[in-house]
């Protein structure tokens, strides 16, 4: 499905004027339908409509890991056997502890890992005996792995999505 | 961070109502009212807890591309590269990580060929390989973090 085609312009200013944040006052998508000068149902009909079609994944609070103390972020990467990839994606995907998880490419000699799984901590050792879980799942199937924690934030803005 | 604020956070991860007053329906769920749920959510989001409230986008099925890349900095260069990869407007974010593969960050635009000119442009600025790791497959169910 390609729902870019069924945005319009009105989809685009309403993504453009909320995707920093609703407005905290009693009707937030009454005062998000003033600034584009559109009624409020409308505005409230297009997001119910993007939610159903994936284009909203969901409507909440966005916590900040590291201010709830999870400082350990892993990302852990695996080199999955490529007929079984998206099964043991799928399996990893589903436990509780891990946010994502993707199938990318991999790049030969540098880079032979093809499942990525972000596993996140109060600690190393909380990640480490998490990535332990993951192995135990995977089993024989990955011939190798390792986890590449992050040493520093370089960079972190929102995803500017129309800009 | 007393435990109603634990609430709000762990309760509102998602699932905020789509009506004329949303805040109303949420605040019952957590046991408040509408203004105490607004006044901490103002408080939780100037204190740096909550990074954002509000409806999450994803940018592929808004016709928008991302990608995450690596690349590796040699160390006596790493900072002037985090520079140059840092400028770009399309790189929403950049990780310093403990492999040879010492940057990682994620480029995402309106377009696809933007991303492509982007990933480019970085290569002929730095005069490193980035290589690209677009998702084939994304498995998601979506992480409650405790609070």
């Amino acid at each position: 499905m390609d729902t870019a085609e069924t945005l319009d312009d009105v989809d685009r200013r309403l993504i453009r004027a909320t995707q920093e944040g609703l407005p905290l006052v009693a009707e937030p998508y009454h005062a998000v339908a003033d600034a584009l000068g559109v009624a409020p149902s409308e505005v409230m009909d297009r997001l119910r409509r993007m939610m159903a079609q994936g284009a909203v994944r969901r409507i909440g609070a966005v916590p900040n890991h590291y201010a709830l103390g999870y400082s350990a972020n892993g990302m852990s990467v695996w080199d999955v056997e490529d007929d079984v990839a998206r099964d043991i994606g799928r399996q990893v995907g589903d436990l509780e502890f891990v946010s994502h998880a993707y199938l990318r490419p991999r790049h030969p000699p540098v880079w032979q890992y093809n499942l990525f799984a972000m596993v996140h901590g109060r600690t190393r050792n909380q990640v480490e005996e998490k990535v332990g879980r993951i192995a135990e799942l995977i089993g024989g199937a990955s011939r190798s792995h390792t986890v590449l924690y992050s040493r520093r934030i370089l960079k972190k803005t929102g995803l500017r999505l129309a800009g | 961070m007393d435990d109603v604020d634990r609430r709000i956070v762990n309760g509102l991860q998602g699932g905020f109502p789509v009506c004329d007053r949303p805040f109303v329906e949420a605040a019952a769920s957590l046991g408040l009212t509408e203004d105490e749920l607004i006044v901490r959510l103002r408080r939780l989001l100037d204190d740096g807890v909550l990074s954002r409230f509000g409806p999450m986008f994803v940018a592929e099925r808004l016709g928008g591309a991302v990608t995450l890349a690596a690349l590796q900095a040699p160390l006596e260069r790493f900072e002037a590269v985090a520079e140059l990869v840092n400028a770009h407007p399309e790189v929403a974010h950049n990780y310093e990580r403990d492999h040879t593969l010492n940057m990682w960050f994620v480029v995402a635009a309106e377009r696809p060929e933007i991303v492509a000119r982007v990933l480019r442009a970085i290569e002929q600025e730095t005069d490193l390989e980035v290589f690209d790791m677009p998702k084939e497959e994304e498995f998601y169910v979506g992480l409650r973090l405790e609070a």
